[in-house]
């Protein structure tokens, strides 16, 4: 087990104040470990594709690595590869046994396995991104696998969905609406999005993107780059 | 019927300074009927570069036929420092149920000192119906001890289910397990027929390799090959690696075997590298 | 109140198929049965079950029995020694190495590679459970250890040591983990009517019982002794699978 106390006290980290306040033991955060972002989210709302954007952005700023989740093969490691915007060592596929949500809420030691890995083979990390397997509206991370969570949804399935809400788009710390540059082709009214996320989420971010626009995704690096401080702090 | 025999080989001074293999100990028993061969070493232990005078051929003639119910055959062999022995039975070896169906068993132990080698080539063995048989062979190697074991079974003669059947290989190394496993089948082993074990299939065999030369398993570089199917080979360590297969009759797993071992074959002989009468 | 109503609710939480140690992304050779020998009714899988249960499961059962035997040697010395909380390895040795010899005994009886890496890897996964779940010295010393970790079988009895349970119950638990998690994975795979896959592992419980038995009889027996019957095809399959490019469980 971790103990926090066994460690020197400059090297914990405070909880900050709008996060994770809640009734799971929060994880202990230690700045020798690197900060652990969960992006989830339904599938085909582009999760991958901001995680290579993410990669892209912050790769040549940070040490980072990503842990894919996928259904039933590498692909979303290999399209990764693919793009090259990470090298092979820097990813790991975690194969979910066709539970997805399973492995990243109810069962996270495959992950916690990966992430242990990744640490020893390139100490220092700076940042561990871990794509969840695309799921349902309910699928959020354990905050025993990572410290934030981004949910990432996409105007194309519907500007009703934020209204749904459930987990993800209630209680994540940041939530993407993805593919902003669809929105008139599939009638989907952005500011009923923004205001049915806003009256689910109270004051947790919500970002609009457009990776065909913004390939860079610079909105949602900044907001990366925040939480590094908080973490490092 | 209990027999008890006993084999030793080791390598001796020879004329011209020289060593040569020598049967020390051949002690047949009972059904266990030892005879030494003229047999050569098969041309793919090239690559161990065995001078022929270093090694000795012997064959297990089983008499009649056997093992029957109740019997209790126990064979002892001993491999001295750097000898060769190539071990093998007659014939196919055919296990029948005795009259009151009593249990048979079959012990094979052998210990190989340091740098010898054992080519162990028992046959097919054919697990009739009704049979209740069990054979254990244990294999100790030294260091540098090399080893090539190869078993095919016949799970019941053609169109026949197999009595219960039970056959162990342990391979060890200076007693620290190498590889261990039985194979059990027959009417006691639940699910043996099943998609976990045999599927239905009714030959199944294995090769054991060990050589502590440097990359030695290098030529098994794959577990799965094209064109040999239900076969694998699996590396066990560094310097162990197992054939695994699986096939409907005795001939296909003749084949599936071969073709899986045949990349060991390829490998040019220290002899061939260095030169004759060298070693590397 | 008996030692069995006392031991009974961890050893519940133990094989409870939601416990948090990797096992519901494998289907113990489950899925590439289905592909390649067309495993794909309950009346095929039952058999598979039954198959896997006398060979990998009696072999896993047994080593867990005698990897718990051996932990609760060694956590008993140092209850002894003043309580477990004192941490330091005085009594009966470094659990790591009193379980090595066991480990390397169920290395030679996994021949396969993809399977082996599969059983560390789930041996460490439990081992990252258990230490949590049930804090002890013992279980830390497996955890400290940098090595590849011990196989599935050999942490899950020393898990279960930590949890309390006599070998007898670890043999059951480990047997009764060989079949429950393939069965769940026909669920999910073939969409088998998950009452019926219940009714066949309720039919098995009897199998079970005879098997954890004959494991648990076996747990103080000399290493070479332990038994080693081989899942053939379950050793062959696994290779192949992991070559497949699309597959929903990982082993």
């Amino acid at each position: 087990m971790r103990e926090a106390s066994s460690e020197g006290a400059n090297t914990l980290l405070a909880t900050p104040d709008h996060i994770h306040q809640d009734e799971q033991a929060p994880l202990v955060r230690r700045a020798e470990h690197a900060l652990r972002i969960g992006i989830g989210g339904p599938v085909g709302s582009g999760k991958t594709a901001l995680v290579a954007a993410l990669c892209r952005t912050l790769g040549n700023e940070l040490q980072l690595a990503v842990v894919t989740n996928d259904i039933y093969t590498t692909e979303d490691a290999d399209f990764l590869l693919r793009n090259g915007v990470i090298s092979t060592e820097r990813v790991t596929a975690v194969e979910t046994g066709a539970c997805p949500h399973t492995a990243i809420r109810d069962d996270i030691s495959t992950n916690l396995e990966a992430i242990e890995e990744l640490e020893e083979k390139l100490t220092p990390l700076d940042l561990i991104l871990v794509e969840s397997g695309g799921d349902n509206l309910t699928a959020t991370f354990s905050r025993g696998l990572v410290h934030r969570q981004i949910f990432v949804l996409d105007v194309a399935g519907g500007d009703k969905v934020p209204r749904k809400g459930g987990p993800g788009v209630s209680t994540s710390d940041l939530l993407v609406i993805n593919k902003t540059d669809l929105a008139s082709y599939v009638h989907a009214d952005l500011a009923v999005m923004d205001r049915d996320a806003k009256a689910k989420r109270k004051d947790l971010p919500i970002l609009f993107t457009s990776l065909t626009d913004d390939p860079t995704a610079a909105s949602v690096a900044e907001w990366v780059r925040e939480m590094l401080i908080d973490h490092a702090r | 019927m209990r027999a008890h025999a006993g084999l030793d080989v080791d390598l001796e001074a020879a004329g011209g300074g020289g060593v040569r293999a020598r049967i020390r100990r051949l002690r047949s028993e009972g059904a266990i009927v030892l005879r030494p061969t003229r047999e050569t070493l098969p041309r793919w232990a090239d690559r161990w570069d065995i001078p022929p005078r270093e090694a000795v051929s012997v064959r297990v003639v089983a008499g009649a036929a056997g093992p029957l119910g109740g019997d209790h055959w126990r064979l002892d062999v001993r491999v001295g420092e750097g000898a060769t022995l190539l071990l093998g039975s007659v014939a196919a070896t055919l296990v029948l149920p005795g009259t009151h169906g009593d249990e048979s068993l079959s012990e094979v132990n052998v210990s190989v000192a340091a740098g010898g080698t054992l080519v162990w080539r028992p046959g097919v063995q054919i697990a009739a119906s009704r049979c209740r048989h069990t054979t254990v062979a244990r294999i100790d190697l030294a260091d540098g001890a090399r080893l090539y074991a190869r078993e095919e079974f016949m799970l019941g003669r053609h169109g026949e289910m197999p009595g219960d059947f039970r056959q162990r290989l342990r391979v060890t190394h200076r007693d620290v397990a190498i590889f261990d496993q039985e194979l059990s089948v027959g009417p006691d082993a639940p699910g043996w027929q099943s998609a976990a074990i045999t599927g239905g299939r009714q030959a199944l065999g294995s090769v054991v390799v060990v050589d502590s030369a440097p990359n030695a398993m290098d030529p098994f570089g794959r577990a799965t090959l094209v064109d040999c199917p239900d076969t694998a080979v699996l590396q066990l360590s560094e310097h162990a690696a197992l054939i695994s297969s699986l096939a409907a009759d005795a001939i296909d797993l003749r084949v599936r075997l071969d073709r899986a071992f045949a990349p060991f074959t390829l490998g040019r002989s220290a002899r061939d590298v260095y030169g004759a009468g060298r070693s590397p | 109140m008996t030692n069995v109503s006392r031991n009974l609710p961890a050893l519940l939480l133990l094989t409870d198929g939601r416990f948090p140690a990797g096992g519901h992304a494998h289907s113990g050779g489950f899925e590439a049965a289905a592909e390649n020998e067309g495993t794909r009714t309950l009346a095929t899988m039952e058999q598979f079950l039954l198959g896997r249960l006398h060979t990998v499961g009696l072999v896993a059962a047994a080593f867990a029995a005698a990897a718990c035997e051996v932990a609760l040697r060694s956590m008993d010395g140092r209850f002894a020694a003043g309580g477990a909380e004192t941490g330091a390895d005085t009594e009966g040795g470094n659990l790591h190495e009193l379980l090595s010899p066991l480990d390397a005994e169920f290395n030679a009886r996994t021949p396969s590679p993809v399977l082996r890496t599969v059983s560390r890897r789930l041996g460490r996964q439990l081992v990252r459970a258990g230490r949590r779940i049930w804090p002890n010295s013992s279980l830390e010393q497996l955890a400290s250890v940098p090595s590849q970790g011990l196989h599935q079988p050999v942490a899950f009895g020393a898990v279960a040591a930590a949890a309390g349970q006599p070998p007898e119950c670890v043999a059951i638990a480990a047997a009764q983990e060989s079949i429950a998690g393939p069965a769940t994975a026909s669920v999910r795979l073939l969409g088998l009517d998950p009452f019926d896959v219940n009714a066949a592992l309720a039919r098995l419980a009897p199998e079970v019982s005879r098997v954890a038995a004959e494991a648990a009889a076996c747990a103080r027996f000399p290493l070479a002794d332990l038994p080693s019957r081989g899942g053939y095809l379950l050793d062959i399959s696994a290779e192949v699978h992991a070559t497949w490019e699309v597959r929903l469980f990982a082993s």
